[in-house]
């Protein structure tokens, strides 16, 4: 299972500069595409190898570029999207950070793929030292003669360069991320029309993750076929997840979908268990948008069988006893944790980032932020629980973009899996006021 | 191509100007988007005009970037009005911003802001009193799995503890009060 498509070289010195990355194959890809194969070719390679987009919402790749609409003479964008801002997920930063040519690989062996002229990296503006190193490694591909005029003397011109957001988690949907390119307030689009259609300067627009983008190497490289040969059913190929909270080995890990999730928690290939010798009580494996999973939830499903790290296994029960792969962020929490205190955390999270554009998300998310705290600190009554249910039906598809279901799902699959632990939060005002946030669970006995 | 720069069209006294070797950069900065999209360029110049103009961005700071842009100044304003990362209050020389989501909070990131807390003697929002620290709470930097943390300028401090933040606080001290000597 140590297989590495992404991360292979990773650790090999000197792997962020340009000679050191071409000495271990890199840039292959873009011979092989811009040599010996069509636009068309590398289109159907990446629909051959059933890659599913890695920022969050698993929708195939292949598809997503097939929508492109192609008008003479329009130009068209390919973006990437390395707005990464889903809380528990740092995987395109690791990516980008310890080998940012296959980034700038994947670019141009996709923009190749999608008749583009010109492509931007987006990325979050608090990763400026990684702009930095993003950058660097454009230069070189420039230098070498990667990007610009007539690459390889195939006739294919490429212009690419790096833009930084200013901190906003709502530029990651990305619509908002074509209006915060243009430099404007990130507040997304109503679709449709769809970025395929109408983008970037209303010219249409592809918008991959760093991760997807950097996965369409190894799919040129060896073949769709081959690449579709890893995983299960569906979940094709290998995915960055990023591991947090209460771990002994938290980190980024490239797995072949397929994995059991018990083994990644535990194994020492992986996560290597808990921290501090504790008990697993929850785990939200997908970013904090996805629904919380209690202990008995996370290894098993709800008929019994292994879960799996599969977009279909993680999601198995749907929203009664399911969850999502996500965008691959997994936060693990040990028994001492209040699912209280981090519902809350997370509330306030989304009432933050809202862009306040549509009202049931500007307003929801905040009656939400504001009730889970009164509940956190000792001040909230038993009515307070369902209110929250009502808030969420009231926002969840009633918003032009996801962020207003983002911040709905986690807090209903919150009471649904610990509504004791709510409770006792009301009914033990004085301790729930405390600041040891390990109290609470200490009185509700693990599912 | 490209627009031509000119140093703005800033009336105000204080008006800040970039030194030739940026405006070198904001002209290359600029030439990455087509012709009539220079205002693509408005983010990534903001992020240089704090970081050259004292941390924050003024009014008179945000008309010269108007200026630049050949943009109205209030495309500046909403700009830099919604994206939390500028500061449009002048903060102290030094930022500290602590991530406090969820997977630093399940680390220990409650701690580092009470230890910071009470080190600066300033609530989160506030300058310390000589005016060296601003202590800020930020949403999910990306360094779930290196937690507790905190951003300082164009840095990441990871895996910290107390001590660290002292540490930090000292080096701190001592990098501005010998560039104040200079």
């Amino acid at each position: 299972m140590g297989r590495k498509l992404l991360l292979e070289h990773v650790n090999v010195p000197g792997i962020e500069t340009y000679e050191v990355y071409r000495k271990n194959g890199g840039y292959r890809s873009v011979e092989k595409a811009l040599k010996t194969m069509s636009p068309q070719n590398v289109v159907e390679e990446v629909q051959a190898s059933g890659l599913r987009g890695r920022g969050g919402a698993g929708f195939p790749t292949g598809m997503k570029w097939s929508f492109l609409a192609k008008p003479e003479g329009v130009p068209r964008y390919l973006l990437c999207n390395a707005d990464e801002s889903e809380p528990g997920t740092f995987k395109d930063r690791y990516l980008m950070e310890k080998i940012p040519h296959l980034l700038v690989e994947g670019m141009i062996t996709s923009s190749y793929a999608l008749g583009c002229n010109q492509a931007y990296i987006y990325i979050r503006g608090e990763y400026m030292w990684v702009l930095e190193i993003v950058e660097k490694a454009i230069a070189e591909a420039y230098a070498n003669g990667w990007l610009g005029k007539n690459i390889l003397g195939s006739g294919y011109d490429l212009d690419l360069s790096i833009a930084p957001g200013g901190g906003a988690y709502i530029c990651g949907e990305e619509t908002a991320l074509i209006e915060s390119l243009e430099g404007k307030r990130g507040n997304p689009r109503i679709k449709p029309p769809f970025p395929a259609v109408k983008g970037l300067w209303g010219c249409p627009t592809v918008v991959n993750n760093v991760e997807t983008i950097a996965a369409v190497v190894p799919i040129v490289n060896d073949g769709g076929a081959e690449y579709a040969k890893i995983g299960i059913g569906k979940s094709t190929g290998t995915k960055l997840i990023s591991a947090c909270g209460n771990l002994v080995k938290p980190g980024v890990y490239e797995l072949d979908l397929g994995v059991s999730v018990e083994e990644f928690i535990y194994s020492d290939e992986w996560c290597g268990g808990i921290a501090n010798g504790k008990k697993l009580k929850a785990c939200v494996p997908g970013g904090s948008s996805v629904p919380i999973l209690p202990a008995n939830l996370v290894c098993k499903t709800a008929e019994g069988t292994d879960r799996l790290m599969t977009y279909e296994s993680l999601a198995e029960g749907g929203f009664a006893s399911g969850s999502m792969l996500g965008s691959g962020g997994f936060i693990v929490f040990d028994e001492d944790q209040c699912i209280v205190r981090n519902t809350w955390n997370f509330a306030r999270f989304y009432a933050h980032e809202s862009c306040g554009q549509c009202s049931p998300c500007r307003e929801g998310t905040g009656w939400m932020e504001k009730v889970l705290h009164r509940l956190e600190y000792g001040h909230g009554n038993l009515r307070d629980i369902d209110l929250l249910a009502e808030i969420n039906k009231k926002i969840e598809g009633n918003t032009i973009c996801p962020l207003g279901d983002a911040a709905a799902w986690p807090v209903a699959a919150a009471i649904r899996h610990f509504r004791e632990e709510f409770e006792w939060h009301v009914t033990n005002p004085d301790e729930a006021q405390k600041r040891n946030f390990g109290i609470a669970s200490a009185h509700v006995p693990l599912v | 191509m490209s627009i031509k720069i000119t140093n703005g069209n800033a009336t105000d006294e204080v008006a800040p100007q970039f030194s030739a070797e940026r405006m070198v950069e904001v002209q290359r900065i600029i030439n990455q988007y087509p012709e009539g999209k220079h205002k693509s360029a408005l983010m990534r110049i903001l992020h240089m005009a704090e970081e050259d103009f004292g941390g924050w961005l003024s009014v008179p700071t945000m008309n010269y970037v108007a200026g630049i842009l050949n943009i109205q100044p209030i495309e500046v304003y909403e700009v830099a009005t919604f994206y939390t990362m500028f500061n449009i209050e002048k903060p102290g020389k030094v930022v500290l911003e602590v991530c406090r989501t969820g997977p630093c909070m399940l680390v220990g990131s409650d701690n580092i802001i009470d230890h910071l807390k009470l080190q600066l003697g300033v609530e989160v929002g506030g300058t310390s009193a000589d005016g060296m620290f601003t202590l800020k709470t930020a949403e999910c930097l990306g360094a779930c799995g290196y937690g507790p943390m905190l951003q300082c300028g164009k840095h990441y401090h990871e895996h910290l503890t107390t001590e660290k933040v002292d540490a930090l606080l000292d080096a701190f001290r001592k990098e501005h009060s010998t560039s104040s000597n200079n």
